[in-house]
């Protein structure tokens, strides 16, 4: 009824390639954005920012980063906790060596930075693919943390090797810090999301993305046609990391305020930010944002659900959680192995030819 | 998919947004699940236990009822900040989320919330000095205090002298592990001894190459800042590869039945430190049995009673209750906040005599806390493990700290501390 192209004409070529060609498409990416810069931030409070809101956020960028290098250009990687904690201490290096400049450029540094270690550590792809290629970026995983523990350089020569985010601010308005109030925490993540959701959405349209594309689905046709490998995947690598370093950088500073390398940024975490592509769906970033939103906020709910609501004993209540998690992860999988951007897919299909499907 | 989901967690917030039922509030950050869990059950089953106690014989303190809503942060530091934002708003009075990380994560959390953070014997060292750290407390000892004793006592096995000799250092390879490398350092220059480091990552199930290391260079003690699994683990490779036991000596996080019952007899002289007593040979434990144990009422599966780390999350509750009573004294009014609190920290006075009348005679050293001194008087004692008896004995007398060394490093940390945060003294 309402979801449909037809009787929505575009007359030039702008309109006619827009993000959002059908009308309330478009309207409810306004919506959203309304809702999101204009509504949620007037309601928001510190436990819906630190435990819900920023996290998500913040995943949903890494899982922006890690779609493009997995979903678009076909590079496997479980490098993406060593990415993130490129940003994180570059983020801080640059915080206590420069404290005069803002914030924001140091988070676009830090990126910067991550994507000139994703490029090096992406070298190995234009020799080695699939398996082999994810061997390769577990060694930067390990690599990375390995350094960052090593060197006490990197975390400033402190006791403990944590590193603790100093206190900045943006516009006169604390972003890093304890002082900083749960709508601070949250604008700042949220414009820094949208930019690389604009960014990575534009990207993806043009030239490079479907170079990465062509790359992905058969790299030796790619390369017959005329699309260079090295500058592909290696371009790939690079915008992905810079997102992921961005992440990272915000992980850091503004989400935890103090970090660990091996805690923060493990093993573990590249896996996580690897299920919510998987989940959410590759080569869509629709999907990044569906799946770091199942992985953020399911296990906040369930939480909330079991010991507040139900009253269970917080250890049956984490172990029934991780459970569900996992039921949940593998059901999706079986039913919908495209991700819950395939059921966005599908029930768009469906809405447009509602109410005569036939 | 993503609005449903969104819809679905505002409705069960909406749920867990109930009344807090007591008027004092101490959350209990635990850990019940993970890697560490075998370490986190009995601690937090002694801190929920000894507020049991206290409510049931007492009702409470001074007439208040205390709850400790628990909340399971699996050792994990973006879990505990959630647990922290959660437990917060119910009028939470201090917190104690026996995770260096998570301190780490909360100390300027707390200093913005103002509310008070007590860490006994873990956490952020420099914490100690008052000056610097206003909400937050770590007496009795900290990790510098740990790591002094354990060299005293080993210049007290060797007659006085220990140049020359070499011990190594096992940790696990997270801030918490990190933090008594700076005072051992100090140390080995000031006796002349010779100090090797060797890194455990996290869980620490994996030691065979440090326990190789330890083989071939012979050290002549090992020293360890386990935690969880990793202590497990450590035992029993020092076990295969027959170290002998009395020269490997774990800090307090490194001493629990869990931590030794795995490796069977051959555990049998190992040493852990304690800044408390343990065993059941407490006044306090017959109230326990009677109103807790025999009513039903004891947390989680009732068998850890009298562990070594039920002592410690009994000690941990008994301090916090005790700094609640001196709250109320000093406020006048029985239902205090998370200010009055604080002071009540701040002054806290716990005597031989009151020790007493708590049911816990010598169970530990008297603290007398002060604006400046947060930090206690950092001195404990040497456990060893009797695998026989299945039970933890006293090798030596409350050992103290070589405060000649460690407050140097103290001031000069907290100062980086309040240079970074624009922090003046806070005494004065």
């Amino acid at each position: 009824m309402f979801y449909r192209e037809a009787g929505d004409f575009k007359t030039s070529y702008r309109e006619d390639s827009q993000t959002f060609p059908i009308k309330f498409d478009r309207l409810r990416y306004y919506a959203v954005l309304v809702v999101a810069f204009g509504i949620v931030p007037l309601f928001i409070n510190d436990y819906w920012a630190n435990a819900v809101a920023v996290p998500f956020l913040i995943y949903a960028i890494a899982a922006i980063g890690l779609n493009i290098l997995v979903g678009y250009a076909g590079q496997v990687s479980l490098g993406t906790g060593g990415f993130m904690a490129v940003g994180a201490y570059a983020v801080y290096k640059l915080m206590t060596a420069f404290p005069d400049v803002n914030i924001f450029f140091h988070v676009i540094i830090a990126g910067f930075i991550t994507a000139a270690v994703g490029v090096i550590f992406g070298l190995p792809s234009l020799r080695i693919k699939g398996f082999y290629l994810a061997v390769a970026t577990l060694a930067a995983q390990f690599f990375l943390v390995w350094l960052f523990n090593k060197v006490p350089w990197f975390y400033n020569y402190s006791a403990s090797g944590q590193i603790n985010a100093p206190e900045r601010t943006v516009f006169g308005v604390f972003v890093t810090g304890a002082q900083t109030s749960a709508m601070a925490k949250y604008m700042f993540c949220l414009v820094m999301l949208t930019l690389v959701a604009l960014v990575a959405r534009n990207l993806t349209r043009g030239t490079v993305g479907r170079k990465w594309m062509a790359i992905r689905d058969m790299d030796i046709a790619a390369e017959i046609i005329g699309v260079n490998p090295l500058t592909t995947k290696l371009s790939a690598f690079a915008v992905s990391s810079f997102f992921i370093g961005i992440a990272g950088a915000l992980f850091f500073a503004v989400y935890l305020g103090a970090a660990e390398v091996g805690e923060a940024f493990g093993i573990q975490k590249s896996f996580l930010i690897l299920f919510m592509v998987i989940i959410g769906g590759l080569g869509s970033i629709f999907g990044s944002f569906a799946g770091a939103a199942f992985l953020v906020l399911l296990p906040v709910f369930l939480k909330n659900v079991l010991v507040g609501t139900l009253g269970w004993p917080t250890d049956l209540a984490a172990h029934i959680e991780l459970m569900i998690v996992g039921g949940l992860i593998v059901a999706f999988l079986i039913a919908e192995p495209h991700g819950l951007a395939q059921l966005w897919r599908v029930a768009k299909e469906k809405l447009r030819l509602w109410p005569f499907p036939h | 998919m993503k609005k449903t989901l969104t819809a679905l967690v505002a409705a069960a917030m909406t749920l867990t947004t109930a009344p807090a039922f007591a008027e004092l509030v101490v959350p209990n950050l635990s850990y019940r699940t993970g890697p560490y869990a075998a370490n986190g059950i009995p601690y937090a089953d002694g801190f929920n236990d000894y507020f049991t106690l206290l409510n049931e014989r007492d009702g409470g303190i001074g007439g208040e009822m205390v709850a400790t809503p628990e909340c399971e942060t699996a050792y994990n530091t973006e879990k505990g900040v959630e647990c922290y934002e959660s437990t917060k708003g119910e009028g939470a009075l201090a917190y104690n989320p026996l995770s260096t990380g998570i301190t780490y994560q909360l100390i300027p959390k707390v200093t913005a919330d103002g509310i008070t953070l007590y860490t006994p014997g873990y956490g952020r060292t420099s914490a100690a000095n008052g000056k610097v750290f206003k909400w937050v407390f770590n007496f009795p000892a900290n990790y510098w205090d740990g790591a002094s004793v354990a060299i005293k006592h080993i210049i007290d096995q060797e007659g006085g002298d220990i140049s020359g000799k070499k011990i190594a250092l096992v940790y696990h390879n997270s801030a918490y592990g990190k933090e008594p490398i700076r005072t051992l350092e100090e140390l080995a220059k000031k006796h002349g001894f010779e100090l090797s480091t060797l890194p455990v990552d996290h869980p620490g199930q994996e030691q065979k190459s440090q326990w190789l290391q330890i083989r071939r260079d012979k050290p002549d003690y090992v020293l360890m800042w386990g935690w969880g699994v990793m202590n497990q683990v450590a035992i029993q490779e020092a076990v295969n590869i027959r170290f002998p036991m009395d020269h490997f000596i774990g800090v307090w996080w490194s001493g629990s039945e869990n931590d030794v019952a795995p490796a069977g007899d051959k555990a049998s002289g190992y040493k852990a430190l304690s800044f408390h007593g343990t065993g059941m040979d407490y006044p306090v434990y017959a109230d326990l049995k009677q109103y807790v144990v025999d009513a039903g009422k004891a947390s989680g599966a009732g068998d850890q009673v009298g562990t070594m780390l039920y002592s410690r999350g009994m000690y941990a509750a008994m301090i916090i209750s005790e700094a609640i009573r001196k709250a109320q004294e000093m406020a006048g009014k029985s239902n205090v906040n998370a200010a009055e609190v604080r002071d009540g920290f701040e002054n806290l006075d716990l005597t031989e005599a009151r020790l007493e009348e708590l049911g816990l005679p010598n169970f530990a050293q008297p603290i007398k806390a002060s604006c400046e001194n947060h930090g206690g008087p950092g001195s404990a004692k040497v456990f060893q493990w009797d695998a026989g008896a299945k039970k933890w004995n006293e090798a030596s007398d409350w050992i103290e700290s070589d405060k000649d060394v460690l407050n140097p490093l103290i001031e000069e940390d907290s100062a980086a501390f309040a240079s970074e945060n624009n922090i003046t003294d806070q005494c004065n």
